[in-house]
């Protein structure tokens, strides 16, 4: 680790941004996993929770992105210590998305539980949501530990989500095409597995700043993509 | 916006130290400092900060009664210490600076030894019984002035003999050692390389634990590091005077803006 500042008071506000950053972190993760639980198990009182949830997430990113304002202006941050700042503003903005994601999929769920299931759709939407749990709980440890190596890692599971996404597209698509009256239901489900796609995006893109914030540059290689959604046709037979 | 400072030592505050109130000085005819009120918190650290010829350091000085050498200066209004006027007949101004204390730009030592340097206050005010006490005031000091690890085994070393970062820190240990209520600071590194001013700003973040500190300096990013309020002077007036993530982030007044940015000087 690097050595301290000689202005101990420097580490603290560094410390205590940062620890304000992580333990934001941890509501967004659990507001994703509440968020697919009461779809799965139609917890409309869970779905409700992740909504007023929501608010806490956004006043700690108004208050992350104050103090940063405030380091910035009083400590006047260079090399590694500037990258920290900057990383812990986007990161904040990207995880302030996911939990917007997450409050969305909890109005969508208090609509969704008024109709009947179809298949067993929200299973494969929560185990999605779980893939991007875990990718955000690693991108927050690489942060934490400066891993660049798992950092690196999380950027690529980004395709696993991105192949479920396709997957699920073309089975609601299905199901539209062969009962007019899932159109509704799917249509949600469907807005559900995007913002679960969405919040991968965040997730990978929390990870390259961590890259950057050890590196000092962001990754340049590009990642492997599994969207394939924006040239999809009408699935054949 | 509320001090953001998420894990800011938790210090007695809010209790005022000094308070001036309606403080003119004038050298002669010149009006130097107009209208002044200003509250300053104990255990916190208010900068003064502000171009050259503001008043800041004249106002400074005002605190405790340095100016009263100066010919042809006068200071009308009241500045009170602990609600006792600072300017009333009863006070001795020798007694006053001894809680009061003053840390100047250059580093100062006097040409004797680094013991002497430090146990000269507490001897002429009498703070000593005997050799004992006097050598755990002089330890205690230097620790305070976070150089006693530096100097320990040869405090009978002329204090001019330090690097200039230690013999501000000796400087300030001086200060100290007289248990002053209030420290001033006059541009205390501006004669300091980088990391020589790192050191005293962090002492100065830790003597806030016991005093009162007030300083003055050119270095609005010092201003920024270390004090939690900040006073910014203009033409002999106090234009703003808040909290310093305040000033530094939103300031009300836009000389203020304009001084902070760089766009007047």
């Amino acid at each position: 680790m690097i050595e301290p500042h000689i202005t101990s008071a420097f580490d603290r506000e560094l410390e205590a941004v940062q620890a304000h950053l992580m333990k934001m972190g941890g509501l967004v993760e659990a507001a994703i996993m509440d968020a697919a639980i009461s779809l799965e198990t139609r917890d409309e009182d869970l779905a409700e929770r992740v909504r007023k949830n929501d608010r806490l997430i956004d006043e700690m990113e108004t208050r992350v992105n104050e103090e940063a304002a405030r380091l910035i202006a009083l400590r006047g941050p260079t090399a590694v210590d500037l990258r920290t700042i900057l990383t812990v503003m986007k990161i904040s903005s990207n995880l302030e998305r996911v939990g917007d994601y997450a409050k969305n999929i909890a109005k969508r769920t208090s609509v969704l539980v008024q109709m009947t299931p179809i298949a067993d759709s929200s299973s494969d939407i929560r185990r999605m949501a779980k893939t991007v749990e875990l990718m955000l709980k690693d991108a927050l440890d690489a942060y934490i530990q400066r891993d660049v190596a798992l950092a690196q890692d999380v950027r690529l599971r980004d395709r696993e989500v991105d192949q479920m996404y396709n997957a699920l597209f073309r089975q609601f698509l299905t199901y539209m095409m062969e009962d007019p009256r899932y159109i509704t239901g799917c249509m949600h489900l469907h807005f559900i597995a995007k913002n679960i796609e969405r919040m991968g995006d965040h997730v990978t893109s929390i990870a390259e700043q961590v890259i950057y914030l050890v590196t000092g540059e962001m990754p340049e290689e590009a990642r492997p993509k599994g969207d394939k959604t924006p040239y999809m046709v009408e699935p054949r037979g | 916006m509320n001090d953001m400072r998420i894990v800011e030592r938790d210090v007695n505050a809010n209790e005022i130290k000094i308070k001036g109130d309606k403080v003119q000085v004038f050298y002669g005819e010149n009006h130097a400092i107009k209208d002044v009120d200003i509250e300053i918190e104990d255990k916190k650290v208010t900068a003064f900060i502000g171009p050259s010829g503001c008043g800041k350091s004249t106002f400074l000085r005002s605190l405790n009664r340095m100016n009263d050498t100066i010919d042809g200066c006068r200071v009308e209004g009241t500045i009170s210490l602990d609600d006792e006027d600072i300017y009333d007949k009863k006070v001795d101004p020798v007694q006053l600076r001894a809680r009061v204390g003053m840390v100047f730009q250059k580093p100062n030592p006097f040409p004797k030894s680094i013991y002497d340097n430090v146990a000269y206050g507490p001897r002429i005010h009498g703070l000593a019984s005997s050799k004992a006490e006097l050598d755990a005031i002089v330890e205690k000091s230097l620790r305070r002035g976070a150089i006693w690890d530096e100097v320990k085994d040869r405090l009978h070393d002329p204090g001019t003999g330090l690097s200039g970062g230690q013999q501000q820190r000796l400087c300030i240990a001086r200060a100290v050692a007289t248990e002053p209520e209030v420290l001033l600071m006059d541009e205390p590194c501006s004669a300091l390389d980088p990391i020589a001013t790192a050191q005293v700003e962090e002492l100065i973040d830790e003597l806030r634990t016991n005093y009162s500190v007030v300083i003055v300096t050119h270095s609005m990013q010092q201003a920024a590091r270390v004090s939690q309020k900040t006073a910014f002077f203009h033409l002999g007036n106090l234009v703003e005077f808040n909290e310093t993530g305040e000033i530094f982030t939103n300031p009300k007044d836009p000389r203020t803006e304009s001084y902070i940015t760089g766009r007047i000087g």
